[in-house]
């Protein structure tokens, strides 16, 4: 297996790496029946029933529950079962379908959006979900502000919410606003009840958290466990359910296990169903005992370098593109987990609107040093180039399990780059990018939606503009992409602005994050939503073989 | 006890001897809430000159996220994280005094709640592995002690090196492997039922057990040495007689000493043992905060710490009376 080959490059691993692999090669025979064997010889696993409690591991304690408070994962997957959006996204297409709201229309200049409401929903308490629900909830979220991580920035230049009458809501932004409809597909704006929604941040976090889901929150122990149970008589799943009417399982256990090697083993001998915390070097383990992996790019920004151009060193134009030229994107795939894969474009291909842009990543380390030698960056005797006096060198802080970026640094080394790499808590790393000292950064952004890209890069008034850079036609393209729903003009727009974006250097993508979970046998019916997030309504289980 | 050549070189018995049990009490009081406030102050300062703070971690928990820094400031203000260091202090020290440890900057539930929740199972569990290693580490030396000097002797005493040398995250994950992933006799993770208890417990207990061993080794070998144990041979004590009467009672008070050091080690060791087993407690809860720089939380687990310890080492304290009677009469003012 070609997986095994890549040992040597993770001598780095720690014990259990040693261990593990050794003594469940002979304790878990047990587990060894192919699944294509059992697929055809029971047909009853085929056919979805109701029943069971599915035990997911996750890594770290959630924190926080609330799905509009949160941006992390773990507790984003928890949301989305609890309560129900306006809309839905197909993951293949990136089309928003109807879920809470059966229709909407979105005024020609982009501002205003009316959705027509399902009827009979209500919340688990028993109160009915309306229009005023909808500005309830959203106007909370609003003034949760900063709290509130992803969802209030969904909603920034929200100008009037008006309900004219319970079925009908009217939600109208200062600007033009093209994410607006992605966003209200997502679990950061699901809705509540009004006790919820009345409800301090932090009882929110603990649990108060009264949705419209399938599921409801039974108990929260913090470091500990999350329960959740079915809901009965839940009426209105989204468009693109499998099945109509109550969840299959009757409720799902999220256990936090912070040991990988835990996970790993508990899935393995079945104490666990869904490990939702794969390490790469579990895969191959968990694929020797021929349990399902099932992963899927996350949307958004790739794993890029994005170089800060208030310094000197990146402000020189050619650095910046001969760092693109320098880097052999194929090469990363050995060390990559099977389920990532090198970037090919600012977006990952799971983005709506992506579009390959591979030729502008092509390896040309000639072309890289070409560039420097003209620009006057000359290698010195131990083979970094200087310019000036200048050291073509800086330092790089991350905080991601990313292997691949040391491979990144052996490769710029060769034309006379020299990078630092230092591993720093995610703490201290967001603290040094927030200084805006930090020559190149390097992150990823998860968002089914092209317009993470006007988020992170816009150098217009209030943009976050990553790069410092002065604003340029790149800029316009971006604004305008944000307030078309012209799905051809939109497209041109975004393509123009990652192409833009990779031709000046200010973004160097790398790699495509991968959400991996492993899940058992007994285990059916999984589904990523758009966004690479859990979505477990249609799940169900089969008797542990 | 027959054994008048034993100087104790205890401080109680010179804080005993110079004044009243009350001084002493008064003295004892005070330098334990010295403890509780050096070990706050100084979790405070670490926390404090970190280059980072709780809010952003809070806000980027994961990835990247898009929130402004106008929002971030406004957050630190909420928190009081935009004052300067004295003044955040002063407030903390403030809120303590009137019992209030705060709320969780990541998740807002209050700190005494966590704590409280967290604590028992903690206790639990180390109390389990200090009654294991009790039982094994002295029984182990116990037995080592009574044995003819040769190859097997030699074998026994060099056991405790060994079981300290394991590192106890290794042993954890071998322990899962053999009797919870292969042999599914015990669970791999909670805190549900006694069989949860079962495989942390000899984790955390055979460290504490080799400790134990160590100290009794020596210890035990010493009291068998002394002239009155001989004496009471000559008189045809048995050698069990003598172990259980004897040369036990003697050898456990530099144990005794020893316990408040063991609760503290057996206190840090859950913070890996409830890792690898994915249990509730005082560990976990303590490993989170710091890794999100939760100040609050942080601050919570170790005054929680440090009141256990400080309370352990009073109990140990109160305890030396109870097994050698000397020390007792001492503070009660007469001879028996």
């Amino acid at each position: 297996m070609q997986e095994f080959s890549n040992t040597s490059l993770r001598t780095g691993s720690r014990l259990r790496r040693l261990v593990f692999p050794l003594l469940m090669a002979s304790a878990l025979t047990a587990c060894d029946k192919p699944e294509a064997a059992s697929a055809s010889n029971k047909p009853a696993a085929d056919t979805p029933h109701s029943g069971g409690t599915l035990l997911v591991a996750i890594d770290t304690d959630p924190n926080c529950l609330d799905p509009q408070q949160v941006g992390n994962n773990n507790s984003l997957n928890i949301g989305r079962q609890l309560t129900d959006s306006l809309t839905d996204q197909d993951p293949q297409t990136g089309k928003i379908v109807p879920w809470l709201a059966t229709q909407w229309q979105v005024s020609d200049d982009n501002r205003s959006f009316s959705f027509t409401l399902r009827d009979g929903v209500t919340f688990s308490d028993g109160t009915p979900f309306n229009s005023q629900s909808v500005k309830d909830n959203l106007e909370a979220i609003v003034a949760m502000g900063a709290r509130s991580s992803l969802a209030s920035t969904y909603l920034k230049g929200l100008s009037s919410i008006e309900t004219p009458d319970a079925k009908h809501v009217v939600i109208k932004f200062v600007q033009p606003n093209a994410q607006f409809l992605q966003a209200t597909s997502t679990m950061s704006l699901g809705f509540f009840a009004n006790s919820t929604v009345k409800a301090t941040v932090d009882a929110r976090c603990q649990g108060n958290l009264v949705g419209t889901g399938p599921f409801v929150l039974k108990t929260f122990v913090h470091n500990q466990k999350v329960d959740i149970t079915r809901r009965q008589g839940y009426q209105w799943p989204s468009s693109l359910a499998q099945h109509r009417g109550d969840s299959y399982l009757d409720g799902i256990e999220y256990r936090v296990v912070p040991e990988s090697g835990v996970r790993f083993g508990s899935l393995v001998s079945g104490q666990l169903d869904l490990n939702a915390g794969v390490t790469p070097q579990d895969e191959p383990l968990i694929l020797a005992k021929k349990l399902p992996i099932i992963a899927r790019t996350n949307p958004g920004l790739v794993y890029s370098l994005f170089p800060n151009q208030s310094m000197p060193l990146m402000a020189d134009e050619s650095v910046r593109k001969a760092l693109n030229l320098a880097i052999d994107r194929a090469a990363l795939q050995p060390i990559l987990s099977r389920y990532q894969a090198p970037a090919s474009s600012v977006l990952a291909k799971t983005t709506p609107l992506y579009q390959d842009l591979g030729s502008q990543l092509k390896y040309d380390p000639q072309a890289a040093e070409n560039l420097l030698n003209k620009d006057g960056w000359v290698k010195g005797a131990d083979g970094v180039r200087v310019k000036g006096g200048q050291r073509l060198r800086f330092t790089l802080t991350y905080w991601q399990s990313a292997p691949f970026i040391e491979l990144v640094q052996q490769q710029l080394r060769k034309v006379g780059i020299d990078i630092q790499l230092d591993k720093a808590p995610i703490g201290q790393v967001i603290a040094r990018q927030s200084s805006g000292s930090q020559e190149v950064e390097f992150y990823n952004l998860t968002r089914s939606d092209p317009d993470v890209l006007r988020t992170v890069f816009d150098a217009g008034p209030g943009g976050r503009n990553v790069n410092k850079r002065a604003a340029n036609q790149i800029d316009s393209a971006l604004q305008q992409s944000s307030q078309t729903l012209d799905n051809d003009k939109r497209q041109r727009l975004v393509s123009d602005a990652a192409k833009g974006l990779i031709a000046d250097g200010d973004a160097i993508p790398l790699v495509e994050l991968a959400t991996v979970i492993a899940t058992g046998n007994n285990v059916h019916g999984f589904r990523y939503d758009a966004s690479s997030r859990f979505q477990l309504y249609d799940t169900w289980l089969s008797p542990k073989s | 006890m027959t054994d008048k050549t034993w100087i104790s070189d205890n401080p109680i018995d010179k804080i005993n001897a110079s004044g009243p049990r009350v001084h002493w009490l008064v003295k004892r009081v005070l330098t334990s809430l010295a403890v509780l406030w050096a070990a706050y102050t100084l979790t405070f300062l670490i926390l404090y000159i970190l280059p980072s703070d709780p809010v952003t971690i809070m806000l980027n928990q994961g990835e990247q996220s898009t929130v402004d820094i106008a929002q971030v400031n406004a957050l630190k203000a909420l928190y009081h994280l935009d004052e300067p260091f004295y003044i955040q202090y002063a407030w903390s020290i403030w809120d303590l005094l009137h019992f209030d440890l705060g709320r969780s900057i990541v998740s807002g539930d209050p700190v005494t709640r966590l704590v409280l929740q967290a604590l028992p199972p903690t206790l639990l569990l180390a109390l389990c592995a200090l009654t294991v290693a009790i039982i094994v580490g002295g029984g182990l030396a116990a037995g080592v002690s009574v044995l003819p000097a040769g190859r097997l002797k030699s074998a026994f005493l060099a056991l405790p090196s060994l079981g300290a040398a394991l590192p106890t995250f290794w042993l954890g994950l071998l322990l899962l492997q053999a009797f919870s992933f292969s042999h599914a006799w015990f669970p791999a993770m909670g805190n549900q039922g006694w069989q949860s208890l079962v495989l942390p417990t000899l984790t955390l207990a055979v460290p504490t057990a080799a400790m134990l061993a160590q100290v009794m080794n020596r210890s035990l070998a010493e009291v068998w040495r002394r002239p009155f144990i001989d004496a009471l041979r000559l008189k045809g004590a048995s050698t069990a007689h003598l172990l259980w009467r004897h040369v036990l009672p003697n050898a456990a008070i530099p144990l005794l000493t020893l316990t408040g050091m063991i609760f503290g080690h057996l206190l840090a060791g859950a913070v890996v043992t409830e890792t690898i087993f994915s249990r509730e407690g005082l560990g976990r809860l303590a490993q989170g905060a710091v890794s999100t720089q939760d100040i609050p939380v942080v601050q919570g687990v170790v005054l929680t710490a440090a009141i256990v310890f400080v309370l352990v080492n009073f109990v140990v304290d109160l305890l030396y009376p109870l097994l050698d009677p000397r020390l007792g009469s001492l503070s009660a003012g007469g001879g028996k």
